[in-house]
C-alpha cells in the first residue's frame, strides 16, 4: 500500500480535473463527496506511507517514485521525481488532514454558493499543486508546485470576482508573489548552476561539504529567502495577506492560514543544508521573522473586522516559524508549523461560523455576547484563542517554547526578546478578539439578531476535531527539560534536518518557560482588563495617543508607501510605453504594412484601365523583355 | 526571275498593308488586306505550299475577308473620327514596335547562322500532306473541326440574340 | 533559288507592320484586321522554316492556323456587330467596362 504513495497528490488532481470539465453536469452532493474523499483518500495514502516509513530504518527513511524524465538535458535533468521522508511525511498529513477537515466545513459555508462546482474544483487543485510541492524531490519541480498554490491563491481569493475588492485582492497577492519569485528563481538558478542538479539532497550535500564558496551559498540562501517572503508574507512582501481576506473564509483558512503561506518554511527547512552552511543567511531569516512577529502583532491589536485580526495574526507566527528555521533548530519551525496549521485554521474557520451565523457581519464592534448563541463555536474558539496565545500545556506553548528556547540557546537574544514581546501581544489581540466577540454586552444590529443561529453540524465537527489537536497535538514535541526522549516530533525529523542542539541547562530552559508563559498569561490579563473590567479604557487610550493610534490602524501606511513608490511609477511607465511604443510603433507597423499593401494594391489596379490598347501594350512590353531575356540572356 | 516575282509579291503585300495602316476608310482597309492577303497566297507558292497558297487564297483572300466587308456593310459607318491627338501610347508603341522589329531580326539571322539551304521538301505536295493530316496529325485535324462547328455556333447564337442592344 | 532568311524578313516585317496598325488604329474592325496580318506574318515564318528545314509539319500546322483564323474571325464579327450595336460606333478609345 505505502509503494502508491506517489499518487498521494494525483487522486485529488485527477477529482479536479473532473470538476473543473464536468463540474457543472454533476450534482452538488456528488461534488462534496467526490472533492472531500478525494483529499479523505490523500489522507490515508499518507497515513499508511507515515506507517511504513517508521518501520525503516532512521538514515534511510524514505520512498521514492520517478513518473517521468520531463527535463533531461546534457548533464542536467529535472525528472517528476515524487519522495517521502519524515518531513514530507509530517507536511503530507498536515495539508491533507486538515485540507479533508476544511473541505468537510466548505460543505456547510458554501452551500448557497451558486460556483460550487468550481470552488472545489479549485480547492482540489490547490490541494495537488501544494502535495507536489511538498513532495518534490527536486527544486525545480518545487517550483512548480510553488507556482501552482500562487495560482490557486490568486483564482480563489477572487473567487467572488464580480465584486471588485476581491478581483483586485487577488492581483495584488499574484504581483507580490511573483515579485518574491523572482527572487526564488534566481536563486535557483545559482543553485542549479553551481551544483549541477537541482535535488534537494545533492543541494544540501554540496553545501555542507563546502564545495560552494560561502559568498554563494549566502546569495543562494538570501534569494530563496525573496521568494519565501513573498510566499509566506514577510516583510517587505506581507502586504497582499490582509487583503486576500476577501476570499472564502475556508480558503483563508486552508491557503492562508494553514498550508501554501507555510511553504517557505517548509522550503527552508528542506534545504536546511543550504541554511545551515550559511550563519548570515540564518540570521538574517531569523531576524526578519522576529521583526515581522512583533510588526504584524502590533497592527492586529487596532484591527475592526475579525478576519483580519487573524491575517495579521498568520503573518506574525509564521514569524515565529522562520525564527525558528533561522536559529537552526528547523524541527521546531516545523513542529509550529503543525501546530499553527490546528490552531489557526481553526480560528479561521470558527470566525467563519461566527460570520455565517450573523448573516455575513465581520466587524467585531457590532458583536459581542456570542458565547451564549454558539455552544459549539464558541469552545473550539477559544482552546483555539488559548493554544496560539502558548498558554501552557496547549500546543502552541510548546511549539513556540521550543523555538524560543533554542533562540536563546543560540546566542540570538535580540530574536528571543522579539520574540517575547510578540508573544505577549499575540495573547493580548487573541484575547481582545474574543472578549469582544463573545463576551460582553450585545452590540448586535437588529437583522443579525434575528437570524443568529449555530452553525450547523457539518461545520461544527470539524472545528471540534481541530481543537482538540491544538489542545494535545503539543504533547508530542515536548521540551528537553521534561526528559531526553520526550521530543518524538524532533526526533522523528532528525534524520533529515540534523539539527543538534547543544547541551543547555535545565535551570535556564525553566526560566526561560517561566518568562514566556507570564508572558502569555500577562497579555491575556491585561486583555481582560482592558475589555471586560474597565472596557471604556482602551477608547481614551486611544484618544490619549491619537497619532500612534492612527499609525497602526493605518497600518503604517506600508501599501500606500508601495502604492506612490512602486505601483504608481510602473503604472505611468506603462502607459508611456504604450503611447510610445505599442500605440505608435507596433500598431503604427502593422496597420503601416496593412496600408502599405493597401496602396499597392490601388496603384497596380490603375494599370487595369480597361482599355485594349493599354493591355495590348503589356503584352507587347512582355513580349520585348522576354524575347530580349533569351537572346541576350541566355535564361 | 524568282527574284523579281518575290520582290513583286513581297513589294505589293508589305505596301498594302501600310496602306491598311493609313487609310481611314474600314472598307479600304479591308480591300487592302484582300490585296496583301492574296500577295501572300503568291509567296506562299514561292515556298513550295501550293496546297497552303491555295488554301490561303481562298479561304483569308476568299472568306475570311468577305465576312469583313460583309460586318462592314452591316456596320453601316459614317464618316467622321475626331482628329486623332497625340497620346503618350502611340510614342511607346512605336518605340517597342522597332525594338521588337531589332529583336526579331536577330533571332531570324540565328536561324539561319549554318546558311540551311536544303532541297525542297519531300512531302510537300498536296497528297503528302494529306497523308500526315490523316495520319500523324488526326486528332488535331478532328478536334480543328470541332473547333469550327463551336464558332459557327457561338456565332449564330451571338448573332440571332434579340432585344439586347 | 531565294535563301529561306529573305522570307522570314518579310515574315518580321509583316508581323511588325501588324502590331503598328494595332496601336496607331482606334477602330475596332481595323484592329482586328492587324491581329489577321500578323497570324498571317506567322504562316510566312513558319514555312519559311518548312523550307529551310525540308520538314513538311510546318505546312499541316499552317493548315490549322488558318483553320483557326478563320473561326475566331466569324466570332470576332458576331461580337463586332453586338459592339456596334450597343454603342452605335467601333471606336475602342473609351472602351473601359474591365476597369479595375
Amino acid at each position: 500500500m505505502a509503494g502508491f504513495f506517489w499518487l498521494i497528490p494525483l487522486i485529488p488532481a485527477l477529482s479536479s480535473l473532473v470538476l473543473v470539465l464536468f463540474g457543472s453536469r454533476i450534482s452538488r452532493k456528488a461534488i462534496s463527496l467526490q472533492a472531500c474523499l478525494a483529499v479523505l483518500a490523500s489522507f490515508i495514502l499518507s497515513f499508511t506511507a507515515l506507517a511504513h516509513l517508521v518501520r525503516m530504518p532512521p538514515e534511510s527513511a524514505r520512498l521514492t517514485k520517478t513518473l517521468l524524465g520531463w527535463i533531461s538535458s546534457g548533464a542536467f535533468s529535472a525528472p517528476v521525481t515524487f519522495f517521502f521522508d519524515p518531513l514530507t511525511a509530517v507536511m503530507c498529513l498536515v495539508v491533507s488532514g486538515v485540507g479533508f477537515l476544511i473541505h468537510v466545513y466548505s460543505v456547510g459555508y458554501m452551500a448557497e454558493d451558486r460556483s460550487y462546482a468550481r470552488y472545489f474544483g479549485l480547492l482540489n487543485l490547490f490541494t495537488f499543486f501544494m502535495l507536489v510541492l511538498v513532495m518534490a524531490s527536486n527544486i525545480v519541480l518545487m517550483f512548480v508546485g510553488w507556482e501552482g498554490v500562487g495560482l490557486c491563491s490568486y483564482l480563489l481569493i477572487g473567487f467572488w470576482f464580480e465584486r471588485p475588492a476581491a478581483a483586485k485582492a487577488g492581483l495584488k497577492a499574484f504581483i507580490v508573489n511573483r515579485i518574491g519569485d523572482a527572487g526564488f528563481i534566481l536563486g535557483m538558478l545559482f543553485l542549479i548552476l553551481k551544483v549541477g542538479s537541482p535535488e534537494f539532497a545533492k543541494i544540501n550535500g554540496a553545501a555542507a561539504g563546502g564545495v560552494l564558496g560561502p559568498g554563494l551559498v549566502t546569495l543562494a540562501a538570501v534569494l530563496l529567502f525573496v521568494g519565501a517572503a513573498g510566499k509566506s508574507a514577510q516583510i517587505p512582501l506581507y502586504v497582499w495577506l490582509p487583503d486576500a481576506m476577501e476570499g472564502p473564509t475556508p480558503v483563508s483558512a486552508l491557503i492562508h492560514a494553514a498550508t501554501m503561506v507555510t511553504a517557505g518554511v517548509y522550503m527552508v527547512a528542506r534545504l536546511n543544508g543550504l541554511y545551515s552552511a550559511s550563519p548570515a543567511a540564518g540570521t538574517i531569516v531569523a531576524f526578519i521573522g522576529a521583526v515581522t512577529a512583533v510588526f504584524a502583532a502590533s497592527m492586529a491589536l487596532v484591527q475592526t473586522d475579525i478576519k483580519k485580526v487573524l491575517a495579521y495574526s498568520t503573518i506574525s507566527q509564521i514569524g515565529y516559524m522562520f525564527i525558528g528555521c533561522g536559529v537552526g533548530a528547523y524541527a521546531a519551525g516545523i513542529f509550529h508549523l503543525t501546530t499553527h496549521a490546528f490552531f489557526k485554521s481553526l480560528l479561521f474557520l470558527g470566525a467563519g461560523s461566527v460570520i455565517h451565523s450573523l448573516s455575513g457581519e465581520q466587524d467585531i464592534r457590532k458583536m459581542g455576547g456570542l458565547r451564549k448563541h454558539l455552544p459549539r463555536t464558541f469552545p473550539a474558539f477559544l482552546v483555539a484563542a488559548l493554544a496560539i496565545s502558548g498558554i501552557p500545556f496547549l500546543s502552541g506553548f510548546f511549539s513556540k517554547d521550543a523555538i524560543l528556547t533554542s533562540a536563546f540557546a543560540g546566542g540570538h537574544y535580540a530574536v528571543w526578546a522579539l520574540g517575547l514581546v510578540g508573544a505577549g501581544l499575540t495573547a493580548f489581540y487573541m484575547f481582545r478578539l474574543v472578549f469582544l466577540t463573545f463576551f460582553g454586552e450585545s452590540r448586535l444590529g437588529e437583522e443579525a439578531k434575528r437570524h443568529l443561529h449555530e452553525s450547523p453540524g457539518i461545520m461544527t465537527t470539524p472545528l471540534i476535531i481541530l481543537a482538540v489537536f491544538s489542545a494535545l497535538a503539543g504533547f508530542i514535541g515536548l521540551p528537553a527539560v521534561v526528559g531526553e526522549k520526550a521530543d518524538l516530533f524532533g526526533r522523528f525529523l532528525e534524520p533529515v534536518v540534523r539539527a543538534a542542539m547543544a547541551p543547555f541547562p535545565a535551570a535556564v530552559e525553566w526560566n526561560l518557560i517561566l518568562v514566556s508563559t507570564a508572558a502569555a498569561v500577562g497579555g491575556l490579563f491585561i486583555a481582560y482588563l482592558f475589555y471586560i473590567r474597565y472596557s471604556l479604557f482602551p477608547g481614551r487610550l486611544a484618544a490619549r495617543v491619537p497619532r500612534i493610534y492612527r499609525v497602526l490602524v493605518g497600518k503604517y501606511y506600508v501599501d500606500e508607501f508601495y502604492d506612490a513608490v512602486i505601483v504608481r511609477p510602473a503604472v505611468r511607465g506603462s502607459e508611456f510605453v504604450y503611447a510610445h511604443f505599442d500605440l505608435k510603433v507596433i500598431d503604427g507597423a502593422l496597420n503601416g504594412s496593412a496600408s502599405a499593401a493597401n496602396l499597392a494594391g490601388l496603384g497596380f489596379s490603375r494599370l487595369q484601365t480597361g482599355l485594349i490598347k493599354d493591355y495590348a501594350l503589356a503584352f507587347l512590353l512582355g513580349v520585348v523583355l522576354f524575347l530580349g531575356f533569351i537572346l541576350f540572356l541566355k535564361i | 526571275m524568282a527574284w523579281v516575282i518575290f520582290g513583286f509579291l513581297s513589294l505589293l503585300c508589305a505596301g498594302s498593308v501600310v496602306a491598311m495602316v493609313l487609310s481611314k476608310n474600314q472598307a479600304h482597309n479591308a480591300l487592302f488586306l484582300v490585296l496583301s492577303f492574296a500577295s501572300l497566297g503568291g509567296i506562299f507558292g514561292l515556298l513550295d505550299a501550293p496546297f497552303v497558297a491555295a488554301a490561303q487564297v481562298i479561304i483569308y483572300a476568299g472568306a475570311i475577308m468577305v465576312l469583313f466587308l460583309f460586318a462592314i456593310m452591316m456596320i453601316n459607318l459614317k464618316e467622321g473620327l475626331p482628329p486623332e491627338r497625340k497620346r503618350v501610347i502611340y510614342g511607346i508603341s512605336a518605340v517597342l514596335g522597332c525594338v521588337l522589329f531589332a529583336e526579331l531580326l536577330i533571332v531570324a539571322r540565328r536561324a539561319f547562322f549554318h546558311g540551311a539551304e536544303a532541297a525542297p521538301a519531300g512531302g510537300a505536295n498536296p497528297a503528302g500532306l494529306g497523308h500526315l493530316l490523316f495520319t500523324d496529325y488526326l486528332y488535331p485535324f478532328e478536334l480543328t473541326s470541332l473547333l469550327l462547328v463551336a464558332a459557327l455556333v457561338g456565332a449564330l447564337t451571338l448573332a440571332g440574340k434579340k432585344g439586347s442592344s | 533559288m531565294i535563301p529561306g532568311s529573305a522570307f522570314l524578313v518579310l515574315a518580321i516585317v509583316l508581323f511588325v507592320l501588324g502590331v503598328l496598325a494595332f496601336f496607331l488604329k482606334r477602330d475596332l474592325l481595323t484592329q482586328f484586321m492587324s491581329v489577321e496580318v500578323m497570324l498571317n506574318a506567322g504562316n510566312l515564318a513558319f514555312l519559311a522554316l518548312a523550307k529551310a528545314s525540308s520538314k513538311a509539319e510546318a505546312q499541316v500546322i499552317v493548315f490549322f492556323i488558318l483553320t483557326v483564323a478563320a473561326a475566331e474571325a466569324v466570332v470576332g464579327m458576331a461580337i463586332v456587330l453586338h459592339f456596334f450595336k450597343q454603342r452605335k460606333c467601333i471606336r475602342t478609345e473609351d472602351v473601359s467596362g474591365l476597369k479595375g
